[in-house]
């Protein structure tokens, strides 16, 4: 096991460096600078602002220092908001996506188990029909229309839910719909399916006729099985979720990292592109590495430490 | 001796789209205790329905239990509810299914599938429960049972499974264990050895067992008596000696003609022709007439009333009438 993790945290570094890199390569080519739109700049104003941030060195030089920048963690300041670092920015919207993100997960899994569950526990009943009508509706309409529809129904019309912003409980309900009604669906959807197929397994029969409650037949060793898919996609949907909040905070206009990591491409904001990107990207790997971990745990079967396994 | 359990005009059916298959059309027999009850046929005849409908296993819907009682210690399964069936279920009566490679949960221990059917209806602590589970491992024959308790069913072999399995369906000390062909997914060694098992676990436990199967090897090394079923009826039932030296029904005899034998010199099997009849619109008559070499016309139109050969041997077939022995032995002197 920790020699497993080991060899999966080293290969999370190759992974990062690798999007690093790609990051910086695309930075470099992409044409414009951060003082391309300041007219009345002369160029020596403009020469002496790229030397202040070392834009005029060759670009292996840049890559070294921006390599060493990553390593140590410190961005520095923001070339369009100079007041601010990059870490500033990271620790301000970091955890009100990270909450956002969080909830959502929470909520579409489950929601989407459950709806699964009794889907296929009513299989071919009027639940089970709902229950999978609602889950087609949740994976064809995008979050950035459902989100839309939300606020003009249920904001603006209704005036049920504040329209915007992330301030109390009661902000976050909209914005977290949006976002997690499309994973819910998918997850609902395969545990419905997976469900179905553990269900006729012999060791569920075995489990009856041992004469179990049916809840603990249900809980204890349907489910476990049934969410072994779930788990496996979960690895998508989460950054599905991820990108997802770019979008959603930019409609409910919720202050978190999304805002800083498209307006930093935008503007060529080279210390925020980097920060944000090393930061989304080491956090999606962590991501993906625990729900391996996870995986192993809930199915015995898999060998983490052995290649191959038995 | 003691009736344990008594199957009485049972009937199954199951409803799919294409019709209603009636899987059991009145069945009965009885198990006494401490007995080996095999019930023997071909695929598809009704007989794993037939011992999971004892135990209401059957899933509803399609299935249905549309008739018949079962009574087991003078009480009326058929009646029960699901909640007292599940005081039954594994206490009073125990399953063990074909397939061991299938029937344990490949995300739970051993230990803890084991010990979960005593803990649902015993109230036991966790050390006693362990201590249960290493006896009844030691009972089915499984080396080093501390350690294999902490083990998932990936770790163990098709048979050490299958033992494992019946250690489960022991563990509540039922009276009745209904194992439906335990020994069909393993190979002939393994076989012999779990065979063996039960003689040692019925000899130890005193625990009446009907087997479902059609394997007439196995019945031959541990049935007491033998009920042959087939298109969702028993059409004869006696003791071992009954079946195996006095078989009455063409379709038994059938049976017992198409299995390999070391003492005779036939190089081909004889097989019964034919196929076994639809059971969504089964014939009013004898289900075997049409593959019968014997057949009469009376077969197909009336079902045959039971003979009673001897107070174990019971047949149903109209050959057993006394007009038709008549015709067999003009026919013979002819």
């Amino acid at each position: 096991m920790l020699r497993y993790v080991g060899k999966r945290l080293l290969m999370m570094l190759l992974t990062l460096w690798v999007i690093v890199s790609l990051t910086f390569v695309l930075m470099v080519t992409i044409p414009g600078s951060p003082f391309n739109s300041e007219r009345g700049t002369n160029e020596a104003v403009q020469s002496n602002l790229e030397a202040h941030y070392n834009l005029d060195e060759p670009y292996i030089v840049q890559y070294v220092l921006y390599l060493k920048s990553i390593a140590t963690f410190d961005f520095g300041p923001s070339i369009k908001q100079p007041s601010q670092t990059v870490n500033d920015m990271l620790g301000r919207g970091f955890p009100i996506s990270f909450e956002l993100g969080i909830i959502t997960i929470i909520v579409a899994v489950i929601s989407g188990v459950t709806l699964g569950v009794f889907a296929a526990l009513k299989h071919n009943q009027i639940i089970d029909y709902l229950a999978m009508g609602f889950a087609v509706l949740g994976i064809s309409i995008p979050n950035f229309v459902l989100a839309t529809l939300l606020i003009q129904q249920l904001a603006v019309n209704l005036e049920w839910f504040p329209v915007a912003r992330w301030l109390s409980p009661t902000h976050m309900i909209l914005p977290i719909t949006a976002l997690a009604t499309g994973p819910m669906a998918i997850i609902a959807r395969l545990t419905r399916s997976t469900m179905l197929e553990v269900l006729t397994q012999d060791y569920i029969k075995m489990a009856r006729a041992k004469g179990l409650a049916p809840w603990k037949i249900i809980c204890k060793h349907a489910l476990k099985n049934a969410l072994m898919p779930v788990v496996t996609i979960m690895g998508t949907l989460l950054a599905g979720i991820l990108t997802g909040t770019f979008v959603i905070e930019k409609i409910f206009a919720v202050p978190g990292m999304g805002k800083y990591f498209v307006e930093s491409i935008n503007q060529r904001d080279y210390p925020v592109i980097m920060g944000t990107t090393v930061f989304y990207s080491a956090f999606l790997i962590i991501m993906l590495f625990l729900v391996d971990i996870a995986y192993g745990i809930l199915d015995p079967r898999i060998k983490l430490h052995k290649k191959g396994g038995k | 001796m003691e009736t344990l359990l008594e199957v009485r005009d049972l009937h199954v059916t199951f409803s799919t789209y294409g019709g209603t298959v009636k899987a059991v059309r009145g069945v009965y027999f009885h198990l006494n205790k401490g007995e080996t009850l095999a019930i023997v046929g071909e695929s598809g005849c009704g007989k794993s329905v037939t011992s999971q409908a004892i135990m209401r296993l059957i899933p509803e819907p399609p299935g249905k239990i549309t008739k018949g009682e079962v009574i087991f210690k003078g009480k009326d399964l058929a009646s029960y509810t699901e909640k007292q069936m599940r005081a039954i279920r594994g206490v009073d009566i125990s399953m063990i299914f074909q397939d061991p490679m299938t029937a344990l949960n490949p995300t739970l221990t051993i230990g803890t599938q084991l010990m979960e059917g005593l803990r649902e209806h015993q109230a036991v602590s966790g050390e006693e429960a362990k201590i249960k589970a290493l006896e009844m491992m030691h009972l089915v024959g499984i080396p080093n049972p501390k350690e294999r308790l902490k083990q998932y069913p990936h770790h163990f072999s098709g048979g050490m499974r299958q033992r494992i399995v019946i250690a489960m369906a022991l563990i509540c000390e039922p009276e009745l264990l209904i194992a439906d062909e335990p020994t069909t997914a393993l190979d002939v060694t393994i076989q012999a050895q779990i065979l063996e098992l039960f003689g040692h676990i019925q000899a130890t436990t005193g625990v009446s067992i009907i087997l479902i199967t059609h394997d007439l090897g196995v019945v031959a090394k541990i049935a007491d008596r033998i009920a042959v079923m087939y298109a969702g009826k028993i059409i004869e039932t006696g003791t071992k000696h009954d079946i195996f030296y006095d078989a009455q029904h063409p379709y038994t005899k059938g049976l017992l003609n198409s299995v390999p034998r070391l003492d005779l010199k036939e190089e081909r099997l004889t097989p019964i022709d034919g196929t076994p009849p639809d059971l969504f619109s089964p014939p009013r008559g004898c289900p075997f007439t049409p593959r019968c070499p014997l057949a009469m016309e009376v077969c197909g139109k009336v079902y045959p009333v039971t003979t009673e050969r001897s107070r174990s041997h019971h047949v149903d077939c109209w050959l057993q009438d006394e007009r038709a022995q008549q015709l067999l032995a003009r026919t013979a002197n002819q």
